[in-house]
């Protein structure tokens, strides 16, 4: 029997199934990714895009199955804050008085002590994180005041200052301007070569055209699963989409 | 003319004070209207006013079981606080009945067997007391409790201050980066239940929601950052208890509601006049405010 040497994979989730109370919202999911991929996670509303998101952060317990992080459990990935989650703009409350700043520092709160007491260095990936992603200037803007794309930018510098390894990203480019989407993908570029693991959820398949080396199609289970070039396909997309035609979803209006 | 008037303002904040249970009743329930607007930044941005409402009216058996027992009432209080919240979160699960249905349907429950108990237990509880509260008869026992309970929420809040403000605003982050969600839902519960018990004394069970709530509405309207809503909910909500219990005092009117009204007149005024959010945004009146 070949052994495999699961260090190797950043991400790996064998057979997952999660439900909610008996209803079931995936099953028998399966992906493994090693660093510097970058995968599109395609699939309709309640196809369990956020629910695959959400068992890979520990967010909910799944039901069956195993999830390896860097080969170790999630829970561990949580204490090591490995993976960073960048969540959809209409999942957070852009009414909360808190500043992007402060949002940022968020993400350092894992590594701080009990009363979250900024350290020097604590300090310097904020501001470091801030400036990638071009909000220098509006550091102490109320999130409340930032347009979509700008907000989404907070949300991607929180994820950069907590130096994670996995980037889980839902709906990055829904909602954003030129600008934010450019400045997107070029940080996509580089944390591609720093070796960091993406993966993304996204209606748009030009953006998994453009940007995602591996796709998996999923449809509360696991439709289709490899290199975009081969997997990307209109039959497949069919599937994934419940019998709706690409042609449709690649219309003006997608 | 002017010194007459000065005289008089100053009798009506100093006349009350020559009087023991007005100086009592004057830093009680500014005590409890810090600690409940400590919290209530939190139960405002968090969503949980309804929460708030159920638990405090669910602690109404737990005061009068523990009365009835000689048990510190804040004890039934907690005890029934967060039964009920955990008995809404079974209900919930394990029925297709919807959430706010299930809160409403348990809190009046629990008032209600409150209620009876009350008829049933022969006791020397007064129910007003507890519906309307009662800060200018508050005993020495009672007094300890609510200074042993307040201090005890300021302390779990101030050490936990931050990790809840992300629990409120991004509970999956939270999660993310390995901190105890679930021990902060139930921290906050507790802060809830206990803030419930030590509030309820100043406005009664009826209206404590609104200590918990009406602050941290109207610092919501004035302010941007956390830290600065965490501020101007607690003084807004200490001198709301100043003005009610003075007006309360002067007119002889019902302390609790006197309170409650002051709060909801701050909120209104805020609601009008808040230089951002207002509905005259005075910002505009001043030229370089910022």
């Amino acid at each position: 029997m070949e052994s495999i040497n699961y260090q190797n994979f950043r991400i790996d989730a064998e057979n997952i199934c999660v439900d909610y109370n008996g209803k079931v919202a995936l099953y028998d999911a399966n992906l493994r990714l090693k660093p510097g991929q970058i995968c599109g996670l395609v699939g309709m509303n309640g196809a369990g895009k956020t629910t695959f998101f959400n068992a890979l952060t520990g967010f909910v317990n799944i039901s069956k199955g195993k999830i390896r992080i860097n080969g170790e459990s999630v829970r561990s990935a949580q204490k090591d804050q490995t993976i960073a989650y960048v969540p959809q703009n209409e999942g957070i409350d852009s009414q909360f008085p808190i500043s992007v700043w402060d949002v940022v520092m968020m993400g350092r709160y894992g590594s701080m002590n009990i009363f979250r007491t900024p350290r020097e260095s604590d300090v310097q990936a904020v501001k470091d994180a801030i400036k990638r992603v071009d909000l220098t200037d509006h550091s102490s803007t109320p999130i409340g005041n930032l347009s979509g794309g700008q907000r989404k930018r907070t949300f991607l510098a929180r994820a950069i200052a907590q130096r994670a390894s996995i980037f889980l990203l839902d709906e990055p480019f829904s909602g954003v301007d030129i600008r934010t989407e450019k400045l997107i993908s070029e940080l996509f570029i580089q944390f591609k070569n720093e070796g960091k693991t993406i993966l993304l959820s996204t209606h748009d398949m030009i953006h998994v055209r453009e940007f995602c080396d591996l796709v998996l199609l999923i449809n509360k289970t696991v439709v289709a699963y490899g290199e975009t070039s081969e997997v990307f396909t209109p039959e497949n997309i069919t599937t994934t989409f419940g019998g709706i035609s690409p042609d449709f979803l690649f219309g003006p209006e997608s | 003319m002017e010194l007459c008037s000065f005289l008089t303002l100053d009798s009506f904040i100093t006349d009350p004070l020559t009087h023991d249970f007005m100086r009592k009743a004057l830093l009680m329930s500014s005590l409890v209207a810090a600690v409940c607007g400590f919290l209530s930044s939190y139960l405002t941005l968090k969503g949980w006013a309804l929460m708030g409402d159920a638990v405090s009216h669910s602690v109404m058996p737990g005061v009068v079981v523990a009365y009835a027992l000689g048990l510190p009432f804040s004890l039934g209080a907690f005890i029934f606080g967060v039964g009920s919240v955990a008995l809404i979160g079974f209900i919930k699960q394990k029925s297709r009945v919807k959430e706010d249905t299930v809160i409403g349907l348990v809190f009046t429950g629990f008032f209600a067997l409150g209620i009876v108990l009350v008829s049933k237990i022969k006791s020397n509880i007064d129910l007003h007391s507890i519906l309307f509260g009662s800060p200018l008869g508050i005993s020495l026992s009672d007094v300890k409790q609510t200074i042993f309970i307040s201090l005890l929420v300021v302390i779990l809040l101030s050490i936990f201050r931050k990790d809840l403000m992300l629990y409120c605003f991004d509970p999956r982050h939270a999660k993310t980066v390995g901190i105890n969600v679930f021990f902060l839902h139930y921290l906050l519960l507790t802060c809830l239940s206990l803030a419930a018990v030590v509030g309820l004394q100043s406005v009664g069970i009826i209206l404590v929601v609104a200590m918990l709530i009406t602050p941290g509405a109207t610092a919501y309207l004035l302010t941007d950052k956390f830290d600065n809503m965490t501020v101007i909910s607690v003084l807004s909500a200490i001198i709301s208890s100043l003005i009610g219990i003075y007006v309360s005092f002067w007119f002889d009117l019902e302390t609790g509601g006197s309170i409650v009204l002051a709060q909801t007149f701050i909120f209104l005024f805020a609601f009008l006049f808040a230089p951002r959010y207002g509905i005259f945004k005075l910002k505009k009146l001043f030229a370089g405010y910022k």
